[in-house]
């Protein structure tokens, strides 16, 4: 997604390395996914679920 | 000593085979107080040997902050994915990893090399159309562990 936006920025986060930033954002599992700090997604979605995420999180 | 098999080597080999441009992986790193720093620098350090289009560069977090705050990092090991075409003119993937790449993270790491490296994106047209929709910064992060 990041590639194909250029407003977009993805961070690929080893939550065990950053016990910080998964208590921050509250990673009780994996993979999770934030977007925003606002937009939580536990666990994997189909492709086109990210898309219609991001773009709730547009209009928010 | 390697950490990959002759036989994953081989097949690594011939993905990144099928790269049209060079990729610039900034290895933002630090030499104490980083548990994961060595073990992230041995990862990278299979894929040149792999592939004469990929690049690693080694950015010292200590003494270079504003190039890690250029690329939004602000912690270490991480990695920032840049294009490069035959001028050398960077384009910044927006791509980063925090965190060793091993485990599954590496097969991550790799696609994400690839796709950089100019591979067909995964996403369709219409993913794409539909996401020309996010014309303000976005940021999106994905928690993994090590597998």
């Amino acid at each position: 997604m990041a590639f194909a936006n250029p407003n977009i920025t993805a961070y690929a986060v080893e939550a065990t390395e950053f016990p910080d930033l998964a208590r921050r954002y509250r990673v009780t599992g994996v993979p999770k996914t934030v977007i925003d700090e606002t937009v939580e997604i536990l666990g994997g979605l189909p492709k086109d679920m990210y898309d219609e995420k991001a773009l709730q999180n547009v209009g928010s | 000593m390697a950490l990959l098999s002759t036989a994953d080597q081989d097949k690594l080999r011939e993905s990144f085979g099928e790269m049209t441009s060079n990729v610039r992986v900034l290895f933002f790193t630090q030499t104490l107080g980083c548990e994961t720093c060595l073990h992230t620098r041995q990862i990278l350090d299979e894929l040149p040997a792999l592939s004469d289009k990929i690049v690693i560069e080694e950015v010292n977090f200590v003494l270079e902050k504003e190039r890690a705050a250029q690329y939004g990092i602000d912690r270490v090991p991480a990695l920032a994915l840049v294009a490069e075409d035959d001028t050398g003119e960077a384009a910044d993937s927006r791509i980063r990893f925090l965190g060793a790449p091993s485990g599954y993270e590496f097969v991550s790491l790799v696609q994400a090399v690839l796709l950089v490296g100019g591979r067909s994106p995964s996403l369709t047209e219409e993913n794409r159309q539909k996401l020309a929709a996010v014309t303000r910064p976005m940021t999106l992060q994905v928690f993994t562990t090590p597998t």
